[in-house]
């Protein structure tokens, strides 16, 4: 495909609002269940290894996560790294910021268009200052201890702060017989919302004032009712909470390659002159709170997955510095290629290079799926990063790139250390992007290839999986 | 090693493993009956 003629589309920037919600850890989907099952011993064992505040700010994989350390630092810090903080650990960086319960919790109050959550009448002092801080504006409703009780046993949610077992509020069921209104899920979608909300208030901040034209959803959360499970065009409903002149929104689909898709789509509208800037908006999951909960309990670690992460991508017209996506390099992945570790990155990785006379050894990083592995690894579920890393270097051996014996070296060079929370589309490819924006520019490098994958085969409609590609390229302009 | 002719199997795969159905390509040609598959995704 020929990009001549058409306007080239660049990333600016990307911002991460990293919620730190360890009272929520309750709220995810495998801590609900096993609690559950085995009652308050089990809700106490969760609680009493939960982290503080200053202990996930200073998480060197976070500092990464908001571009207060470089990827790379993480090969030279020992695992696991909780158990190496960052002195003096900033809460905000160039890659976003962190928000605490009791801000997150007040934007969920700030948020509540229908007026479905109920606080309890006495919070604490630190609630308090963040309603009226981030909520100065709404009247909510309080309830007492006994209400709030009553409420959860007629299918209220609550939601907690960390280290306690009574809860600070409660999202109420909007409907008595509609699934797809009930309180677990209204508080899932409210927490994806506002998580990605901060994100494009956060984006919006740091840019001049210029329009959005269209923003477009990435996460993988089902809004809607029971005729309209997955109705969607969660990104309108986060660009109605941020001041500004947002014109519209979309959602975009694909589970975890959501983000690239939704990349690969708003560059194309930018392209064909069609909008000028689009954002990329996608908030975190609330159900993947403490998903790998019983392996970090067992490492005696405390429970790492206690982060909801929004995202905002800011994408324009060549603006003749920032990066450019590079459409005619992008690829889908399409029916009948195949869902193997190596079909994806013969498909996603080399096929779009070798298409255009490149090798991989002419990206400098990949940017896969990061998640973090000390997460990972204690769960038995292996170094997501690394694996997709080797296979990328055979390919690159099999292609007689390198050597077999130079895999190690290709992909400690062309890859990454995983540092992002396990929060699906959040942690796939994107979390690099401020730090590829960054080297694109002021730095050295040419090109970043973004790789996501997506299990489609998770909703038992098709036994597929699907996946996506975009290059990002040093702007022409930096070169010449 | 199992001999895997006439057995009945059920394949669980991981999404940035081994997915299902490359182990049931795998040990049908070994001459298992596959009986149940499913991938899942742990991240």
């Amino acid at each position: 495909m020929s990009i001549q003629g058409l306007v080239r589309p660049v990333v600016r920037s990307a911002v991460f609002s990293m919620a730190h919600l360890p009272g929520m850890v309750l709220s995810g989907s495998k801590p609900r269940r096993e609690v559950a099952l085995d009652g308050d011993g089990l809700q106490q064992q969760i609680v009493s290894n939960l982290r503080s505040f200053a202990d996930a700010v200073a998480y060197p994989p976070h500092q990464v996560m908001i571009g207060n350390l470089s990827p790379e630092i993480l090969d030279t810090i020992e695992r696991p790294w909780h158990r190496q903080p960052v002195q003096n650990a900033r809460s905000e960086g160039p890659g976003g910021r962190f928000i605490d319960e009791a801000a997150l919790y007040a934007w969920m109050a700030r948020g509540d268009s229908s007026r479905l959550l109920r606080f309890h009448e006495s919070l604490p002092p630190e609630m308090e200052t963040a309603l009226e801080v981030h909520a100065s504006g709404e009247k909510t409703q309080r309830i007492d201890k006994e209400a709030m009780a009553n409420a959860v046993l007629r299918g209220a949610e609550p939601f907690y702060m960390g280290g306690t077992t009574d809860p600070v509020g409660v999202m109420m069921p909007a409907h008595d017989s509609d699934e797809s209104l009930t309180a677990p899920v209204l508080l899932e979608n409210a927490v994806a919302k506002v998580t990605g909300a901060l994100a494009l208030s956060d984006l919006l901040k740091e840019s001049n004032g210029q329009p959005v034209d269209h923003l477009l959803g990435c996460g993988e959360e089902a809004v809607g009712d029971r005729y309209q499970r997955g109705g969607g065009n969660l990104a309108k409903a986060m660009g109605e909470m941020v001041p500004g002149e947002i014109c519209g929104g979309t959602d975009v689909k694909s589970f975890c390659a959501g983000a690239i898709h939704a990349m690969i789509l708003g560059a194309a509208l930018i392209a064909s002159g069609m909008h000028r800037r689009v954002v990329v908006v996608g908030g975190g999951s609330v159900p993947k709170l403490g998903m790998k909960f019983r392996g970090h309990l067992q490492a005696g670690y405390p429970i790492l997955e206690d982060m909801v992460v929004g995202v905002a991508i800011d994408m324009t017209a060549d603006d003749g510095v920032s990066p450019i996506l590079r459409l005619d390099r992008s690829a889908f992945h399409r029916l009948g290629q195949g869902s193997a570790a190596h079909q994806m990155a013969e498909a996603l990785s080399a096929g779009p290079l070798y298409a255009h006379n490149l090798k991989l050894s002419d990206v400098d990083r990949y940017a896969v799926e990061l998640h973090n592995p000390d997460i990972t690894e204690p769960a038995g579920s292996g170094n997501v990063p690394h694996n997709n890393y080797q296979i990328l270097a055979a390919i690159a051996a099999k292609k007689g790139e390198i050597q077999r014996e130079q895999m190690a070296e290709f992909a400690a060079a062309h890859g990454l250390p995983g540092f992002s929370p396990t929060q699906g589309h959040i942690a796939s490819a994107v979390p690099y992007l401020p730090h590829a924006i960054a080297g694109l520019t002021s730095g050295t490098m040419q090109r970043v290839q973004c790789v996501a994958k997506a299990s489609l085969f998770l909703g038992r409609m098709t036994g597929a999986g699907d996946g996506a590609s975009l290059l990002i390229e040093r702007n022409p302009a930096l070169i010449h | 090693m199992i001999d895997l002719k006439g057995k009945l199997v059920l394949c669980l795969g991981e999404r940035d493993g081994i997915a299902a159905p490359a182990l049931q390509a795998c040990v049908e040609s070994a001459g298992a009956e596959v009986i149940y598959t499913e991938t899942q995704c742990f991240v």
